[in-house]
């Protein structure tokens, strides 16, 4: 589902975000990203994302080719992508109904009963069924970030990418929503969660990628070797 | 199928636009106030310069001039050039004055009728009153030159010359409405443009986040373009009413003046074809003004 071969960013103000990352991601696996703030982890995930472009390697996501995408062609490889943020991301002034229902609507569906229906089924797998009304001042931090995982999700994308979802979380509540995670792996979403909550990400049998100052330090079980860090 | 989609994601941008509209409801009935007084402006004038033109269609037939023939020219000859002229197509009728009758009529409305007795013979040569068939400069013009050149003419005399002074007034402020009104179009395109860009500079966390979910540049364009031809038509619509009322307010005054004159002058409104290329043009511009504006402002809107 993900590839990276060889991938360096740098940017314009000539600091080095990754350097020479090489990792692969099968289709249905979940695994985490860890390291310390400032390692790299949000550029990496900005360009599967494509919202950073790589400086050199190749990126391959869901068999694309991120080098070769073109601008108009963006669009369509995020909506395969359901992505999760830290700080929400939700639409202050929609209703949580609205904000879930954004993914859909973005992808041409008009059909308000359809649209209906799959908002409510997101928001009842996060248990916020009910709260549909509400704006996301209303809710709490841990509800508004299950909000974002419901907006993640309405769209059935076959990869879901979060950053650092669980960082505002008390525990109990963060347990929860890894467990969430978990589900929608099970069913078989491709899963990549950044974290540095380790406590937390070491209780899960999933892989997990250590990014420290740009390079990729531990990654077993992993298919790509990469050159160790200069 | 294609199509119906391409509609509804149309009718759910026109919806979002207008709920956009109404969420900033002082600062987008400002920008329509503007818009509909910028308007008002020059379609005011548009009316003005209608009803004057409608004014001076009345003194079409007013324009006359006099063909005074040489001295020496002899009945017959002068009675052939007005049969001649008769069949010119830019005069509508000729009339044929004696110096006898010019004589008669001198003596008669001069009061020099002992002087004129005294003289011995008749001053006055044979002249060919003309009236032309419409008191269009050009017309008039054309037909002076053609009777200037006739070899029996001596002098013509255009008695009507501050017709086409007031023709050539009119053309200038014709043009000087034209300006004003493309002027003030652009100053519409820049307030519409203005308008968007600031909705675009508060929208920025929402644009971002569309984008993240894969929206396209023409999904996130889409709800600006309409709100710029919303604002476009409301506009229009509100400079409408302002020309409506100014006119209402100033047909009784301008009544009681024609009847002063002893004409039945009435103020002339905006007609239909008026009032559609009013809402047409504010539509027009309303569109373009947020399309310069997105065109230019939303691309940098980028998730970073």
């Amino acid at each position: 589902m993900i590839q990276f071969t060889n991938v360096t960013k740098r940017y314009a103000s000539g600091q080095e975000a990754l350097s020479n990352v090489s990792f692969d991601i099968a289709t249905g696996d979940m695994a985490f990203l860890t390291g310390h703030s400032g390692a790299g982890k949000s550029t990496l995930l900005k360009l599967i994302a494509c919202i950073e472009r790589p400086t050199s390697g190749q990126v391959v996501v869901n068999g694309r080719n991120l080098a070769h995408i073109k601008r108009a062609q963006v669009p369509a490889l995020r909506r395969q992508i359901g992505m999760i943020f830290q700080d929400h991301k939700l639409i202050a002034e929609r209703t949580v109904f609205d904000n879930v229902a954004l993914p859909l609507i973005i992808a041409g569906l008009h059909n308000a009963v359809e649209t209906a229906r799959r908002v409510r089924a997101a928001l009842d797998k996060v248990g916020l069924l009910g709260k549909e009304k509400q704006l996301p001042v209303m809710l709490s931090s841990g509800e508004q970030q299950r909000v974002g995982i419901a907006r993640a999700v309405v769209n059935k994308p076959a990869l879901l990418l979060a950053d650092e979802p669980t960082g505002n979380l008390d525990p109990d509540l963060a347990a929860e929503v890894m467990g969430l995670f978990e589900q929608f792996n099970q069913v078989g979403v491709t899963v990549l969660i950044v974290s540095h909550n380790l406590g937390l990400i070491s209780r899960f049998q999933h892989r997990i990628l250590n990014l420290e100052k740009g390079c990729l330090l531990s990654h077993a079980p992993l298919i790509h070797e990469a050159p160790p860090c200069a | 199928m294609r199509l119906k989609n391409y509609l509804l994601n149309h009718a759910y941008a026109l919806v979002y636009s207008l709920g956009q509209i109404s969420r900033t409801p002082l600062s987008s009935m400002m920008t329509v106030m503007v818009i509909g007084i910028t308007l008002a402006l020059p379609t005011v004038l548009y009316v003005a310069l209608q009803n004057t033109q409608q004014l001076t269609a009345g003194l079409d037939n007013v324009a006359q001039m006099s063909l005074f023939l040489k001295k020496d020219t002899r009945e017959e000859n002068a009675a052939d050039l007005a049969g001649q002229l008769r069949s010119n197509p830019d005069i509508a009728t000729l009339e044929v004055i004696t110096p006898e009758q010019a004589l008669e009529e001198f003596r008669h409305s001069s009061g020099f009728a002992d002087a004129l007795r005294a003289l011995e013979e008749n001053p006055l040569p044979f002249v060919l009153v003309i009236k032309p068939v419409t008191s269009h400069p050009d017309t008039v013009a054309r037909l002076q030159a053609t009777l200037q050149k006739l070899p029996e003419a001596d002098f013509v005399q255009l008695d009507m010359q501050w017709v086409q002074r007031l023709y050539a007034a009119l053309g200038i402020v014709q043009r000087g409405v034209m300006i004003l009104a493309g002027l003030l179009g652009l100053g519409v395109l820049l307030i519409v443009g203005n308008t968007i860009r600031l909705g675009i500079h508060s929208n920025r966390d929402e644009i971002t986040i569309t984008k993240l979910m894969g929206a396209t540049d023409a999904f996130v364009r889409r709800p600006f373009l309409y709100a710029g031809t919303w604002y476009g038509v409301l506009g229009g619509l509100l400079a409408w009413l302002l020309v409506s009322v100014a006119l209402a307010l100033l047909a009784e005054p301008v009544q009681h003046l024609s009847t002063l004159y002893g004409s039945r002058f009435a103020l002339g409104g905006l007609d239909v074809s008026g009032t559609l290329l009013l809402l047409l043009i504010a539509t027009l511009l309303g569109l373009l003004g947020s399309w310069l504006a997105v065109g230019r402002y939303l691309r940098a809107v980028e998730p970073v």
